[in-house]
C-alpha cells in the first residue's frame, strides 16, 4: 500500500526541529532513517499528518569518546556504527551486534535512535543498550536529561521519553579490560527479527563469572534481564552445572507471549539454549565448551 | 508545512529537479516521475528487495526512502549501472546461469550482488546466502543466483591475480 498523504518539513538544527515539532501538532513524527516509520505508514497503520525530517540536524550525529564512554549520535547508521574504530576499539559488542540486524540496505539508512526510540521487543540495540548499562541522552525544547538504558524501556513500544523529546546521543561506557561481552540470536533467516536472542557480558576471572548480566531480547515486550539467572551464575566457575542451574532459574525470569515464530515453551527452549551458548561463548573454558 | 516538496538531486548522473508528493517514496518517483521502470516495487513496506538502488554510493531498500528526503542526493538504479557497464560481468554470469526466471527480483538482486563484491570480493556461499537474504527471489531461483554471484566473485578474483 501507499503511505497516507502527508505534509513533510526539513529541520535544520535542534532548535528547528522542537519549533517545528510543536507547531505540526501532537501526532507528527520525527523521521530519521525511516526504515520501520516508512514501513508501518505504507500499512496505514500510522497517520502523523507531518513528518520532521531530522536527518540533516548535525547535534545528532557523530562518534566521540566522552570522559570513559563512547557518545553515539542519534543518527549514527546501524553500517556506521558497524564500521566505526572507536566503536571496535572500545565497544566491541556493538560492532557484533550490527551484522545482526536486517540487511544490508536497511543497516545504510536505519538509525541507533530510531532502533532505540521505536522499542521493538525483538531489536537488538535495546538490549545492548541495557546489558551494557548505556546512557539515554535525551533532549527537548527545554534541555536534556540523561536516562540510564535499564529504565528507558517501559513496554512493549514503549519508552521513557516525554511528548516532544527526542534522543539526541546514547553513551556506552568503555569495556573495561577482563570484561566480555557476546550477543546470539535465534533467527529463520539471516537477517530475520530473532525468534529469540541474548546480550550477556561478565569480568572472566580465573575460573569464574564476575557480575554477569545477561539480557534477552524477543522473548518479552522489551529486553528482559534476566536477574534469577545471572545471580545463579555469579562468582561460580562456569561449569555444566552452573549452565543448569541458571537455566532452571531463567524460566522464572521470562514470561514470553506467543508471537508469529512459536508459542512460550519454545521461546523458552529456544532462551536456555542462548543461555548455555553465550555463557560458553563468555567463558571460553574447555568444561563449559564441553557442556 | 507543506505536502508537495522541490527537489534536486542526479539520478544516473543527470540533473533532475521535479516537486514531488511528500508521501512519493523513491521507487514510486523513478518508476512514475522519471520512467525508469527497471527498480520494481515489490512488497513496498521493505522485506523483498526488489526495490534495491544506491543512494549516495549506498544500496537502500527505495520503498523506505522518501524522494522529499533526497534533495541532494546522488541516485543510482539499475539502468544506470546498466550502461555504464559496472555490473557487465554480473549480468553476463545471471544470464549464463539462468538466475533470472520471471525476473522481478533481477534488478534488486544485481544490485545487491554488486554492493557484496564490492564489500566482500571473496565471498563463500553461506555468505552470498546470507548477503542476499534481503532479497527475495518467488521463483525461488537461488542456487542459479548464488552460482552466478560465485562465478562472477571467481573471475574478477581470477583476473585480478592474473
Amino acid at each position: 500500500m501507499k503511505a497516507p498523504p502527508l505534509a513533510y518539513v526539513r529541520a535544520t538544527s535542534l532548535a528547528d526541529a522542537f519549533r517545528l515539532w510543536r507547531e505540526a501538532g501532537p501526532d507528527a513524527r520525527l523521521l530519521a532513517g525511516g526504515q520501520t516509520l516508512l514501513a508501518t505508514l505504507a500499512f496505514r497503520l500510522s497517520d502523523p499528518g507531518t513528518l520532521i525530517d531530522i536527518t540533516r540536524v548535525a547535534e545528532l550525529r557523530g562518534i566521540s569518546t566522552a570522559g570513559g564512554a563512547i557518545r553515539v549520535g542519534a543518527l549514527t547508521t546501524h553500517a556506521e556504527l558497524g564500521a566505526d574504530e572507536l566503536v571496535a576499539r572500545h565497544v566491541p559488542l556493538l560492532a557484533e551486534a550490527v551484522p545482526l540486524i536486517a540487511h544490508a540496505a536497511i543497516r545504510n539508512r536505519g538509525t541507533i535512535g530510531g532502533s532505540l526510540a521505536y522499542a521493538d521487543p525483538a531489536a537488538e540495540l535495546p538490549a545492548c543498550a541495557v546489558c551494557l548499562d548505556a546512557t539515554i541522552v535525551a533532549r527537548s525544547a527545554t534541555g536534556e536529561r540523561r536516562i540510564p538504558a535499564g529504565d528507558f524501556f517501559t513496554g512493549l513500544y514503549a519508552t521513557a521519553l516525554a511528548e516532544h523529546e527526542l534522543i539526541a546521543a546514547v553513551e556506552f561506557p568503555a569495556a573495561q579490560t577482563g570484561e566480555h561481552a557476546a550477543i546470539l540470536e535465534l533467527a529463520r533467516r539471516s537477517g530475520d527479527y530473532a525468534m529469540a536472542g541474548v546480550v550477556a557480558k561478565a569480568r572472566v576471572a580465573i575460573a569464574a563469572l564476575a557480575e554477569p548480566k545477561l539480557v534477552f531480547f524477543g522473548v518479552g515486550d522489551g529486553p528482559v534481564v534476566a536477574r534469577r539467572a545471572m545471580a545463579a551464575l555469579a562468582g561460580k566457575p562456569p561449569t555444566a552445572e552452573a549452565i543448569v542451574a541458571a537455566q532452571a532459574a531463567l524460566d522464572d525470569d521470562l514470561n514470553p507471549a506467543s508471537d508469529q515464530h512459536g508459542g512460550p515453551e519454545m521461546k523458552r527452549q529456544l532462551a536456555r539454549v542462548l543461555l548455555g551458548r553465550v555463557v560458553r561463548r563468555l567463558s571460553g573454558t574447555e568444561e563449559a565448551r564441553a557442556a | 508545512m507543506s505536502t508537495e516538496i522541490d527537489i534536486s538531486l542526479t539520478v544516473n548522473g543527470e540533473r533532475v529537479a521535479r516537486r514531488v508528493e511528500a508521501r512519493r517514496h523513491l521507487v514510486d518517483f523513478l518508476r512514475l516521475d522519471l520512467g525508469l521502470m527497471g527498480s520494481h516495487a515489490g512488497c513496498e513496506h521493505g522485506v523483498c528487495g526488489a526495490c534495491t538502488v544506491r543512494v549516495d554510493g549506498k544500496i537502500v531498500r527505495g520503498c523506505l526512502v522518501l524522494a522529499a528526503a533526497l534533495d541532494g542526493a546522488r541516485v543510482e538504479t539499475i539502468e544506470g549501472v546498466s550502461d555504464s557497464g559496472e555490473i557487465r560481468d554480473l549480468q553476463d554470469a545471471f544470464i549464463a546461469r539462468n538466475a533470472a526466471q520471471c525476473g522481478y527480483c533481477t534488478p534488486g538482486m544485481l544490485m545487491a550482488a554488486a554492493a557484496l563484491l564490492e564489500e566482500s570480493p571473496r565471498p563463500s556461499r553461506a555468505e552470498i546466502r546470507a548477503y542476499i537474504a534481503g532479497n527475495y527471489c518467488r521463483c525461488t531461483g537461488y542456487h542459479a543466483i548464488v552460482d552466478a554471484i560465485a562465478a562472477t566473485a571467481a573471475t574478477r578474483n581470477g583476473k585480478a591475480g592474473s
